[in-house]
């Protein structure tokens, strides 16, 4: 909840800042000079300020609740209680007064192994004690344990701190909150604080010096651009050999109504099941070797392709291939010079839809069972709980699924000039 | 014997309810070499059907086409056709357009580039010869297709409302350019439109056309295109019989659909 009100302050502080104070005497162009923009589509573009202000204000966010060291101290959320802390209990056994004792607990960073320091034992029938604990941590500390009374005997633990306590209850303490378990015996739990646990959310400066590492040593034989060249040449041959079946077919059912009516009913129920509904199958047929994975990222583009390039074979105005023939184009020539250039524009929009998919479906299929990739990576860091790991991997994943997208866009403005003009 | 004739062309299909539509009945007509026609008439006279059935695209279910003394059978490049728009390859260049019908016949590259360089001269597109059609005004496009038909060297041009789509002006120009054209290059040519005034400037002969179902209602011999060839069309426009002709004709149209409203209201 915090962390989302912070956002948004975030976002309107921004917005503010930017519109009103920064941009409120910015360039006079063509668009900015339009008075009617709210539902001019055309006059909404993307705010190049707020971009990087949204980019920088995720990780300012993730800095801020995993205590960066990338971020001054005081920007951070309230961390973690390190340190010493002391609270004291009162054990009473019936027929004697009740006796105080104090109990000192070291909490201590996770991957720092502490011992629980010695203390006096101090005088009466309780005994003080000590404990280490670390962060994010409980602890159950059994004080009747050192105590001249044991608990079989009827010492009981009835106050923290002077406070009365019951089995079930708490009392806040400096540096945490003890409990009182159903069998008397009290917990401890330091203070959280607001940051991220490094378990579930290690810091950015983390996450970077991991992927440094993984870089440079490899992850489980095999180094991180071999994992990511694997993931991205199964798509790439997954790929190509359904573009070069689905297109093809796609011709083909664009062009004669038997292929048509033949292939229709396979497309069309084909095509809504998702690639990832077919990774089982896959690999009761095929294993989970190179193979199955090929099959499943083919399946994945194949009607994709056949798609697109049906409905491009289909968009070719019929005054153009009548043109053509009136020219005196063969039927051969008509497919070469008319039929193909002028589905090429719908290809390389299915082409980008199903390389997108293939990204997608080629990461959920090495989760599931491979012994390189980028998914199999993410997975098995996640099995050992390196979370640094599995973000770096999505970030990954990310980036280059963003990449393939650029590629393909700059390759359609460049082989494909003609599109939507028509 | 050379010139294009049509010969008791019948056209009639079936509709998928049990229905029939007789598109084209009987129509008959002689072309001689040269012959610029125009043909008007109300929207469903079947002038498209007819111009598609000569052009090849269609087969009619009763009569005769004979070119030059033999069969029309399908498209074929002695018929070239121009279209009202959207019928260029948008992936080619203007000069790549203009030699398409060349090159799919395997005319040498240098009788082609002769031929395209001379044809854009003569459309006014020489600068425009490496741009992308899409790059160019409508009117210019038309001009590539006039072109583009005219480098296959056809014997006859069919045109459907080629300069339709342009504005007043630029259309204008495109008339005179057809008739110089014409004139130039003494090609048979069909044109359908919508305009009385441009089939009466640029039609020879000229006929009307009546539907349900299609026939020839009418035919005129006019004197305005050749006229036009030398002097300003709207020069042309202030003949005598220009105003008298206009009339006539648009009345005739405003009748036959008065006709196909009052049947629609009938039949609803």
């Amino acid at each position: 909840m915090i962390p989302l009100l912070i956002y948004i302050a975030i976002f309107v502080a921004a917005f503010f800042l930017v519109t009103k104070v920064v941009q409120g005497a910015g360039l006079k162009d063509y668009t900015s000079l339009k008075t009617v923009t709210f539902g001019d589509e055309s006059a909404v573009r993307p705010n190049r300020a707020a971009g990087v202000i949204s980019i920088l204000t995720i990780f300012l966010m993730w800095g801020i609740f995993t205590g960066s060291s990338l971020l001054p101290s005081f920007l951070h959320a309230p961390g973690p209680f390190e340190g010493t802390a002391t609270f004291t209990y009162t054990a009473q056994v019936e027929g004697q007064a009740p006796d105080d004792a104090t109990v000192t607990v070291v909490v201590h960073p996770r991957e720092q192994e502490t011992e629980a320091p010695q203390v006096e034992p101090g005088d009466g029938f309780a005994k003080n004690d000590s404990a280490a604990i670390a962060q994010w941590r409980t602890g159950l500390i059994n004080v009747a344990r050192n105590d001249e009374i044991s608990k079989s005997d009827g010492n009981q633990v009835i106050a923290i701190n002077g406070q009365k306590i019951a089995p079930g209850e708490s009392v806040e303490v400096e540096g945490g909150v003890v409990t009182l378990s159903d069998k008397g015996t009290p917990n401890f739990q330091p203070t959280r604080g607001w940051q991220m646990e490094p378990l579930y959310l290690p810091a950015p400066e983390a996450v970077w010096v991991r992927s440094i590492e993984i870089a440079k040593e490899g992850f489980r034989n095999f180094t991180l651009l071999e994992h990511l060249g694997y993931s991205l040449f199964r798509v790439v041959v997954g790929f190509l050999l359904g573009a070069l079946v689905g297109i093809p077919l796609g011709y083909a059912m664009g062009l004669s109504d038997w292929f048509r009516g033949w292939f229709d009913p396979i497309v069309e129920f084909m095509r809504p099941v998702p690639p990832l509904a077919l990774i089982p199958l896959v690999i009761i047929w095929a294993g989970i070797g190179e193979a199955g994975k090929i099959i499943l990222l083919f399946l994945a583009a194949l009607w994709i392709m056949a798609i697109a390039a049906r409905s491009g074979v289909s968009g070719v105005k019929i005054s153009k291939v009548h043109a053509a023939y009136s020219l005196g184009a063969s039927k051969w020539q008509i497919m070469r010079y008319v039929i193909v250039p002028n589905s090429l524009p719908e290809i390389f929009t299915g082409a980008r839809v199903a390389m997108g998919v293939c990204w997608g479906t080629v990461v959920a299929a090495e989760l599931v069972a491979a012994e390189q990739g980028a998914g199999m990576m993410i997975m098995t860091a996640s099995k050992f709980q390196n979370t640094d790991i599995v973000i770096m991997g999505i970030i990954l994943i990310g980036v280059i699924g963003f990449g393939i997208d650029m590629l393909m866009r700059w390759a359609e403005r460049l082989l494909v000039p003609w599109k939507g003009k028509g | 014997m050379t010139g294009l004739s049509i010969q008791n062309l019948s056209m009639r299909f079936d509709l998928p309810n049990g229905d029939h539509v007789q598109a084209l009945q009987d129509v008959s007509l002689d072309l001689k070499a040269g012959e610029l026609l125009s043909v008007l008439g109300p929207s469903g006279c079947g002038k498209t059907t007819l111009l598609n059935i000569v052009a090849g695209f269609l087969a009619p279910t009763s009569g005769k086409l004979v070119l030059n003394g033999h069969d029309i059978k399908g498209p074929d490049a002695e018929r070239g056709m121009v279209f009202q728009q959207g019928a260029l390859f948008e992936w080619m260049s203007v000069r790549e357009n203009v030699g398409f019908g060349p090159s799919m016949k395997g005319t040498p590259k240098i009788d082609k580039d002769k031929t395209v360089d001379h044809l854009l001269d003569v459309v006014g597109l020489q600068d425009f010869k490496e741009k992308a059609v899409y790059e160019l005004s409508g009117g210019m496009q038309q001009r590539v297709a006039l072109a583009r038909c005219l480098a296959n060297d056809p014997d006859v041009i069919l045109m459907d409302e080629p300069l339709g789509a342009l504005d007043a002006l630029t259309r204008e120009k495109m008339q005179s350019l057809v008739l110089k054209l014409w004139k130039e290059t003494g090609k048979t040519i069909i044109l359908i439109t919508h305009s009385v005034e441009e089939a009466l400037l640029l039609g020879e002969r000229l006929i009307v056309m009546a539907p349900r179902p299609g026939r020839i209602h009418k035919e005129y011999r006019l004197p305005f295109a050749d006229l036009g060839v030398d002097a300003d069309l709207r020069e042309v426009k202030k003949h005598p019989e220009f105003g008298p002709r206009r009339e006539e004709i648009l009345n005739m149209i405003w009748d036959m659909e008065e006709e196909i409203m009052g049947g629609t209201e009938d039949a609803a």
